[in-house]
């Protein structure tokens, strides 16, 4: 026996698949908008309080004492500088190389157990990276540096280099590596100045990627730099850095640090911004991203 | 890695990154050499008419770069050991009874780890509690309905998002969020749900609730990017199905494409959750750096990663320094099983071409 077909029900069905959707366009918007604000919220604060306490001192002297107004974060700039000059210098050769070997020769159960590897890498908490380089480099000199900071961040980088390597790598042609041993350029020398070159932007890319995600980590550097007060022109010292400078300034009790904090904070966004806007810009213009 | 690769070491290429696609070896193993033999054979055909002069720099070019790959196994390996050996002392002197010590007492040299892991543990899942929906609300939103000018320009926003250091939210956390918990959120949560337990106790503002919404923004644009790539792979005819038999644009996206790419999804989420779980940073300037197991949100604690950044570089004596090693050694061993896991569900769902969705 049919209980009262027709209308009501397939009215209440339709009224509730309407509502559900409708309730589901608006979660869907609900959560951009809710991912969105905090971001906004922390661009405008860092524009806001970071703006008003820049001044060119800031860019050009050294920490003062406490209670003492003015003085800035010129060391922590330049320390910074040094510490990833170091990471890259190391970090990108060898996460470059490591790519070619996965995207060239890297066919065999050593090629997997290094893309592993180079996955495990990506996932350690940079935390531990610092643990490990401590005992290595800072327990052994008994003393913190500039130079252990650079290792910690170059172990940090090579992963993510890596993978871009291999992968911009696996997307040059066949046929041009063909061509390049065709006409007897030996395979090093393909390697290098055919297929690397093809790839090149995306493996730019890669590198600018890893070099922003590294440059805000403050973690490894706590117990590998240190950190300083000073200027400080000798590697093998303990040297300031702007992430670790930022961190020590926000926890401090002290109004005047809090600002000059907010100034640091928003000097290291506009580094990393313009770095990721940089490979925005490349990539979108590069048609060699797909090396057709 | 491809563990589904089969165990005879397979000179073929393609078939390695592609992974097997049929239940039909012979056949599938026929069509892959057509594929790549002639291609690989050439190659192989070229190199054998190099001239000998070439042979020698080939083969330092072929070390070198074989010993830069070796290298990175190298440096894991040798993190490992380090972490061992740097936590024996600790191992020995505590065993396995360090994990549920309640006791962290540098002094009299009794180190128990509970409050630690609990701290991460609580803090992470918080924040996947509060992340899980905006970013796949996020990652549903711009794949299946925003135009498409706003598309690149949430993506990039997202994208920025995961740019920013975590010092700079940690920063951000404690003079612009914790004021705004402890003025406005937490009198109204313990207000309105007090009676749970969950949120009483003094307000603060910093605390585990704290850590737990400032980890929840850092994580959301890992598993929103990686929700978004996993939607994108679900092929377009499963949604024109779907949409064909009369469902509505939640229907669809329901049983069309949520349904078909959830593998995936949980995967991201994973690779979210073992970011949370190391994360030190930002964690460590909001959570209040207590030692404690407290049943209220709104109360300080402390989690394995922070007690490493803010007691290393200041323990004195060696068991003290053993006992942070340990955690790390704890905390790396569970984020390398939680990232293993959430690789191979997110490759199984995208075929492996992923890496670089963390950078």
């Amino acid at each position: 026996m049919l209980k009262k077909p027709g209308d009501a029900s397939t009215l209440k069905l339709s009224l509730w698949r309407r509502g559900m959707n409708q309730a589901a366009n608006g979660f869907a918007i609900g959560a951009a908008v809710l991912v969105i604000v905090p971001l906004m919220a922390i661009f405008i604060y860092l524009l806001i309080k970071g703006v008003g306490a820049l001044n060119w001192a800031f860019l050009t002297q050294t920490p003062k004492p406490v209670g003492e107004a003015g003085g800035g974060m010129a060391n922590a700039i330049v320390g910074s500088g040094v510490i990833l000059g170091i990471a890259s210098v190391i970090g990108i050769p060898m996460g470059i190389g490591c790519g070619i070997y996965l995207a060239e020769y890297g066919r065999d159960r050593f090629g997997d157990l290094v893309r592993f590897t180079a996955d495990v890498l990506n996932g350690v908490p940079s935390i531990v990276i610092g643990i490990a380089v401590y005992s290595l480099i800072v327990l052994r000199q008994k003393h913190f540096s500039a130079f252990s900071g650079g290792i910690a961040l170059s172990v940090m980088m090579i992963s993510t280099v890596a993978r871009a390597t291999e992968e911009m790598l696996l997307m040059v042609p066949n046929n041009v590596r063909e061509a390049a041993l065709g006409l007897g350029i030996p395979k090093w020398r393909t390697t290098l100045s055919i297929s690397l070159r093809t790839a090149s932007a995306g493996v730019i890319t890669g590198c600018m990627l890893a070099f922003a995600r590294v440059a805000g980590e403050t973690a490894p550097l706590l117990f590998t730099a240190f950190g300083n007060q000073y200027w400080n022109r000798n590697p093998n010292q303990p040297t300031a850095a702007l992430p670790l400078q930022i961190f020590t300034y926000a926890i401090s009790p002290f109004d005047e640090w809090h600002k000059q904090a907010w100034a640091g904070a928003l000097i290291l966004i506009v580094m990393i911004v313009a770095a990721v806007a940089a490979v925005r810009i490349t990539t979108s213009r590069g048609s060699l991203k797909g090396a057709s | 890695m491809s563990d589904s690769v089969d165990p005879m070491n397979s000179p073929d290429p393609v078939e390695q990154t592609h992974g097997p696609m049929t239940g039909i070896p012979a056949l599938a193993q026929a069509v892959s050499e057509r594929k790549t033999g002639v291609a690989s054979s050439v190659l192989q055909r070229i190199r054998d008419t190099q001239p000998r002069s070439s042979r020698l720099p080939d083969a330092t070019f072929r070390v070198l770069i074989l010993l830069t790959a070796a290298s990175v196994f190298a440096i894991v390996v040798f993190v490992v050991w380090e972490l061992v050996d740097k936590s024996r002392l600790s191992l020995h002197q505590f065993g396995i009874g360090f994990f549920f010590g309640h006791n962290w007492d540098p002094v009299n040299g009794d180190f128990g780890a509970m409050p630690f892991i609990f701290g991460t543990l609580v803090s992470s899942f918080l924040a996947l509690l509060l992340a899980v929906p905006l970013s796949v609300g996020v990652a549903v939103y711009v794949t299946e309905m925003c135009p498409i000018r706003l598309r690149a320009i949430i993506s990039f926003l997202v994208e920025l998002l995961a740019a920013i250091p975590s010092v700079i939210y940690g920063l951000w956390a404690i003079f612009v969020l914790a004021p705004l918990l402890r003025d406005y959120v937490e009198p109204f949560l313990a207000k309105t749900l007090g009676w749970t337990g969950f949120f009483s106790g003094p307000m603060y503002g910093l605390g585990m609730l704290a850590a737990g919404i400032i980890l929840a923004i850092m994580i959301v644009p890992i598993i929103a990017s990686i929700t978004r790539e996993v939607l994108t792979a679900v092929p377009q005819n499963q949604r024109e199905a779907v949409l064909a038999l009369g469902a509505t644009r939640w229907e669809m996206i329901r049983m069309g494409v949520l349904r078909n790419a959830r593998i995936g999804i949980v995967g991201g989420v994973i690779l979210g959750l073992g970011r949370a779980l190391g994360e030190t940073m930002a964690v460590t300037m909001v959570i209040g750096n207590r030692p404690e197991v407290a049943k209220s949100l709104f109360a300080p604690g402390y989690t394995m990663a922070s007690v490493i950044a803010n007691e290393f570089s200041e323990a004195t004596g060696d068991l003290y320094l053993s006992a942070l090693v340990e955690i790390g050694l704890a905390l790396f061993i569970v984020t390398l099983i939680v990232n293993a896991l959430a690789r191979l569900l997110v490759w199984s769902i995208t075929g492996g071409t992923t890496g670089r969705a963390r950078a």
